[in-house]
């Protein structure tokens, strides 16, 4: 199971004077079980490039294959692709709209013509797996916190059993610990089901806590794509396209230049905290 | 005399179900005190639903007090007569550029304010190059605010503020949509405004690196002030912030784990230099 992306193209409104390409010969392999960070300043190309992964735009040139499946041939069954590649858009909250929630989460399932068993089961399951509270589920959804009706939302894509999850900004606007509670919920359902997940960020902490692979994007073009370790050890490339690395990376390269033998690859907090330890302890294991 | 000055300020809504029967009556700033000082740089800080934007939407005069005062420049919101002043003197750039750009060309955004309360033209377009330039804009001033990054467009919402003159400029997470690049140019340019200019800025965002260079920080929960502060006093309160749903700056979050893994390093670690300095004497 897996997406190739096969040097795709797209142009926005061609012929017209608003042309623009927004992806340029993007090459890819999407591995199954994969949780990707893709970044990139704002216009790069990034949210294009997601809705070409479940066909919701179509690319000017080169094709997409699902699962060996060309996704542009005739015969290519586009329903079963949207139900397969879930996609969490900005501000999903925003598209809520029924009168209770469970009912929400029904509505994905519901309209892929399953039996009202098959599709209440599924939305139990997704519920569950996003770990919002039973009492709940009977309640409008727009009673919730913000980061509780972003669950319902992401529940609700979950009821269709995607085998990819893309998630476009899903932390933005959350406060800390609503932050940290969607992501690590998000992990969860990771290592729970084994789902694919691409996390779309502009929080560079973010994605060096939770990713095992980063896609870079610039100017319409995937400019890297590498563990986060070697993507952040390049830092000074990100700065000139508008991004950084998480701030403890800082640190560390701080820390080195003042004479500390600090490993400047570290990029979370646990990290720094055990290379600074280890380093204290080697001064003063010789003193 | 303050610029901002909140007296037990309270704001209740009522709740209603579907048929508008009341469910209740919510208190969403349950009597605030607050004192900003022109030219001050303030930070308010609190989970979602904490109640820091119902707060900063009085300071605009687009809500008002259920009960309390809040004068802005002298000036009581309450009194019908004050709103359009308040509205002068108080500017709010929200989350969205784009919920907050209407025009075709950048000079006519950021013109849109000053025309609406009667500059002269001539004065308009020197307001509006003066703003430009004050957010690092001007060039783009005959580009169409469609063609701008996330960070740009923010940066020409806020020059519209500044081209009213405005003595306070207020921001409800203007950096939360925007990539590590605009959200660095929006900071820059706040504190040149504050700095250069003497614009007081209140700020409210979840980004933790955002708020250590203002000058105190409010922390907001259940509509109330509970905590207040110097950034190094708030951030120095890990635990508590934690508690409250926040965060702190990674920085002081791996110079607060290590202190207890047991090296001796202060609390309230707010620069990688301070945390280098505080291992050298380890050394």
């Amino acid at each position: 199971m897996s997406i190739i992306v096969d040097n795709i193209s797209y142009t926005y409104e061609i012929g017209t004077g608003f042309e623009k390409q927004a992806l340029k010969n993007v090459k890819c392999v999407i591995n199954d079980g994969d949780f990707i960070g893709l970044i990139g300043h704002t216009g790069s190309g990034k949210s294009t490039f997601i809705q070409h992964l479940n066909g919701l735009v179509k690319a000017t040139s080169g094709t997409i294959y699902f699962n060996g499946m060309d996704i542009y041939d005739k015969d290519f069954d586009m329903k079963m692709l949207r139900s397969k590649v879930g996609l969490v858009f900005q501000y999903p909250e925003h598209q809520l709209f029924e009168t209770d929630i469970f009912k929400d989460v029904c509505f994905g399932p519901k309209n892929l013509g399953l039996p009202k068993m098959e599709v209440e089961l599924r939305a139990f399951e997704a519920l569950r797996l996003v770990g919002l509270d039973e009492n709940l589920y009977y309640q409008s959804p727009f009673d919730l916190s913000g980061g509780q009706k972003r669950r319902v939302a992401i529940a609700g894509v979950l009821a269709m059993r995607p085998d990819v999850l893309i998630l476009d900004e899903p932390t933005a606007g959350l406060d800390p610990k609503g932050r940290d509670e969607i992501l690590d919920s998000i992990k969860d359902l990771k290592e729970k089901t084994g789902i694919t997940v691409i996390l779309v960020s502009h929080s560079m902490e973010d994605v060096a806590k939770y990713v095992n692979r980063i896609m870079v994007m610039n100017d319409g073009v995937l400019m890297y794509d590498d563990t986060p370790k070697h993507i952040f050890a390049g830092y000074r490339e990100l700065e000139q396209i508008g991004l950084a690395a998480p701030q403890v990376t800082y640190i560390m390269n701080d820390l080195k230049n003042a004479g500390f033998a600090v490993d400047v690859n570290a990029i979370t907090v646990e990290e720094a905290r055990q290379s600074i330890l280890k380093n204290l302890q080697g001064i003063h294991g010789k003193a | 005399m303050g610029i901002v000055k909140a007296k037990d300020l309270t704001f209740e809504y009522i709740r209603r179900d579907e048929e508008g029967n009341v469910e209740g009556i919510t208190t969403a700033v349950d009597h605030v005190n607050m004192d900003i000082q022109p030219g001050e740089f303030i930070a308010i800080l609190g989970h979602n639903g904490s109640g820091k934007s119902t707060f900063a939407k009085h300071i605009n005069a687009l809500l008002f007090p259920t009960e309390g005062t809040i004068l802005v420049d002298g000036l009581d919101t309450s009194d019908e007569d004050n709103v359009m002043d308040v509205r002068q003197r108080a500017g709010m750039v929200f989350q969205n550029p784009d919920n907050q750009i209407i025009c075709t060309l950048v000079e006519e955004e950021v013109g849109f304010g000053p025309e609406n309360i009667g500059v002269p033209t001539e004065e308009i377009w020197e307001r509006v190059a003066a703003s430009l330039k004050a957010v690092g804009m001007y060039q783009y001033r005959k580009a169409s605010p469609n063609k701008l990054s996330g960070g740009q467009k923010q940066r020409v919402a806020i020059a519209g503020i500044v081209a009213m003159k405005p003595k306070c400029i207020i921001l409800d997470e203007p950096t939360a949509m925007l990539d590590p690049h605009g959200r660095a140019d929006v900071m820059r340019v706040l504190h040149e405004l504050n700095r250069k200019e003497g614009v007081t800025v209140i700020l409210i965002t979840h980004y933790m690196e955002e708020v250590i260079d203002a000058d105190r920080v409010f922390v907001m929960d259940e509509g109330k002030v509970v905590m207040e502060g110097t950034p190094r006093q708030i951030f120095s309160r890990v635990e508590e912030l934690k508690q409250l749903r926040l965060d702190v700056p990674q920085v002081t979050e791996l110079a607060y784990e290590l202190s207890r893994s047991g090296v001796p390093i202060r609390s309230g670690i707010l620069t990688n230099q301070e945390l280098i300095d505080e291992l050298m004497k380890l050394k």
